[in-house]
């Protein structure tokens, strides 16, 4: 049997001192300054940040959409310069875009759904086995025969994620792509990506400006001016409000909540995110007495 | 200008096998003065509901009056007043930065009030463009720059300035703070009370999924779904709902899962689901009990 077990743990992404710019080389404007971050094969990352802080050009430099000025970006150690690696790069980078309407190709939503994996030539049974599992992992089996164009946005935009996961791409990156979609439909989103990421092991990038979506990331990356500002698991980061505030961020609202809560002389404990946690604490407070 | 709905239904692709029922006799009643949230799922109607209120989609059946217009009017003399209804009734779509096209931010303002006084001087539309730039909290030093070189905040504010251009009472905003960081989305609301606060825009509507910026900033709320108006008042009354608010997908601010939770141990907070009463609120509990 060919069974490969992998021992070390490996880097999914690294990028080595990358500098980017878009334009000529004489009016080029500095997106990323010498920047240097490592994702861990398998972990869930929330790439936060404000508009123009330079997240989609990272996005867009792992899969080699763009390549660095300066420096390297790896892919699983292959370099994103290599053209000839571009295609297998691909292949394990999948990328869900924040317009859904930016990335669907077939009128019809299975059709869509097949494009990425006849591209790569993956055999006709196995990629029925792949819509199936896609269209369910996100909840748009009753669209299956459905035009794209007549779906709502937020139907659209599980059709794409549904598309870039029929890839089984080992790296999953969302570039806001939960921007367009209702509470629940976002929620549902991130569920299918997370089971994914805890079942399949696929490593998940998610650029996103909820703060409520970052708390429930293995890691957090704060990116500002082209550089990482922190790097930590949610918990650490929250804790840095300074960090928060002078990137542009905000805490997300239960923390917000339990704030105003000290603020009127309630003894709450220090590092609540979530609205679970905090429910947790009030109850906790108010039933002792 | 009021907004009264009655019955207004409205169906895509009428006749043909694609017939989808977007409205489904929706009366609703939008007070001049009021900061009003429309909320519902994606699909849920909420999109085909606004676009009536301008005259983008004509009234197909049901009656639909804005201020004194009654859109169900077919007749010749009504259509006429549809541009001075697009004047009053500003309408900012989705990323509503996408439709920046003009050169100059001067350009793309003006283009909006030229588009409905045609007849205007230089320096009246010097005039309206600076004071519609002045009402998104944009400074004229940017009036020479491409829209392209801003910020998506500054995109999106210079957007809604080409829209206020014409001087609208009411303001609808599709969605405006979708894809914003949290501090351009937290600008974009101040400016909007500012807005409504002076005076500048007598009605704010906007269309939000998040349940936590509608409990903090409407003053009025309709919830949709699958066409219809399940629930509409004030955001108390709506968020105490929040099992059938839930079931719709749609959920309820923090603070209401929080009181729900407190309920569940027999804690009753009596709340309008605002941060700042609910931390009052509990905060008084707790010294009532210590």
């Amino acid at each position: 049997m060919g069974m490969c077990v992998i021992i070390n743990v490996m880097q999914a992404i690294e990028f080595k001192n990358v500098s980017f710019g878009y334009g000529d080389t004489d009016s080029r404007q500095e997106v990323l300054k010498n920047l240097t971050l490592t994702i861990k094969q398998g972990s869930f990352v929330a790439l936060l940040g404000r508009n123009g802080s330079g997240k989609s050009t990272c996005a867009r430099l792992i899969n080699g959409l763009l390549t660095p000025n300066e420096g390297t970006v790896t892919v699983f150690g292959m370099d994103t310069r290599d053209k000839k690696n571009l295609f297998e790069i691909r292949k394990r980078a999948g990328m869900v875009f924040q317009n859904p309407d930016n990335q669907q190709i077939a009128s019809i939503v299975e059709d869509d759904v097949a494009f990425g994996p006849e591209n790569i030539g993956v055999p006709r049974e196995e990629i029925k086995k792949r819509i199936d599992y896609a269209l369910k992992a996100t909840g748009t089996e009753e669209f299956r025969h459905s035009e794209v164009a007549r779906l709502s946005g937020g139907q659209k935009q599980r059709v794409a994620i549904a598309g870039a996961i029929a890839i089984c791409p080992d790296i999953l990156i969302l570039d806001e792509s939960t921007s367009m979609l209702d509470p629940k439909g976002r929620k549902e989103v991130i569920e299918v990506v997370r089971a994914l990421n805890r079942e399949r092991g696929m490593t998940v990038i998610d650029i996103t400006h909820y703060m409520d979506e970052a708390v429930e990331a293995d890691e957090i990356c704060i990116m500002g001016d082209g550089v990482i500002l922190a790097q930590g698991s949610p918990s650490q980061i929250f804790a840095q409000r300074d960090i928060i505030m002078a990137s542009g961020l905000e805490l997300p609202v239960p923390a917000r909540i339990a704030d105003a809560l000290k603020k009127e002389g309630l003894p709450l404990p220090d590092g609540i995110l979530t609205k679970e946690e905090l429910s947790k604490s009030l109850c906790e407070l108010l039933q002792k007495i | 200008m009021r907004i009264v709905a009655e019955n207004l239904t409205f169906t895509y692709n009428k006749k043909s096998k694609f017939a989808v029922d977007a409205l489904k006799d929706v009366s609703l009643t939008i007070e001049e003065g009021s900061f009003f949230g429309i909320i519902g799922h994606t699909g849920s109607g909420k999109s085909t509901f606004i676009q009536h209120l301008n005259g983008i989609i004509p009234v197909s059946a049901g009656k639909l009056t804005v201020g004194d217009i009654n859109l169900a009017d077919k007749k010749k003399i009504v259509k006429k007043r549809y541009k001075e209804l697009r004047s009053k009734v500003g309408m900012v779509f989705q990323y509503p930065e996408y439709q920046l096209f003009a050169e100059t931010v001067f350009e793309d303002v003006a283009f909006g009030y030229r588009n409905f006084y045609p007849n205007s001087t230089q320096e009246e539309v010097k005039r309206a463009v600076f004071n519609a730039l002045s009402m998104v909290g944009l400074v004229h030093d940017c009036i020479n720059k491409s829209p392209l070189d801003l910020s998506g905040g500054q995109k999106r504010r210079v957007a809604i300035a080409g829209v206020l251009v014409s001087n609208p009472e009411v303001l609808v905003l599709d969605e405006p703070v979708a894809g914003l960081d949290p501090i351009g989305k937290n600008e974009l609301m101040k400016m909007l009370h500012s807005l409504h606060g002076s005076g500048a825009v007598k009605t704010v509507i906007i269309v939000s999924h998040d349940m936590d910026e509608v409990c903090e900033n409407c003053t009025d709320v309709a919830v949709f779904s699958e066409g219809k108006i399940v629930f509409s008042g004030k955001p108390k009354d709506v968020f105490r709902r929040s099992e059938e608010m839930n079931g719709l997908r749609l959920g309820v601010p923090v603070t209401g899962y929080l009181i729900d939770e407190l309920k569940n141990i027999g804690v009753q907070i009596d709340s309008d689901f605002t941060r700042e009463d609910f931390a009052k609120k509990i905060a008084d509990y707790y010294k009532n009990i210590k």
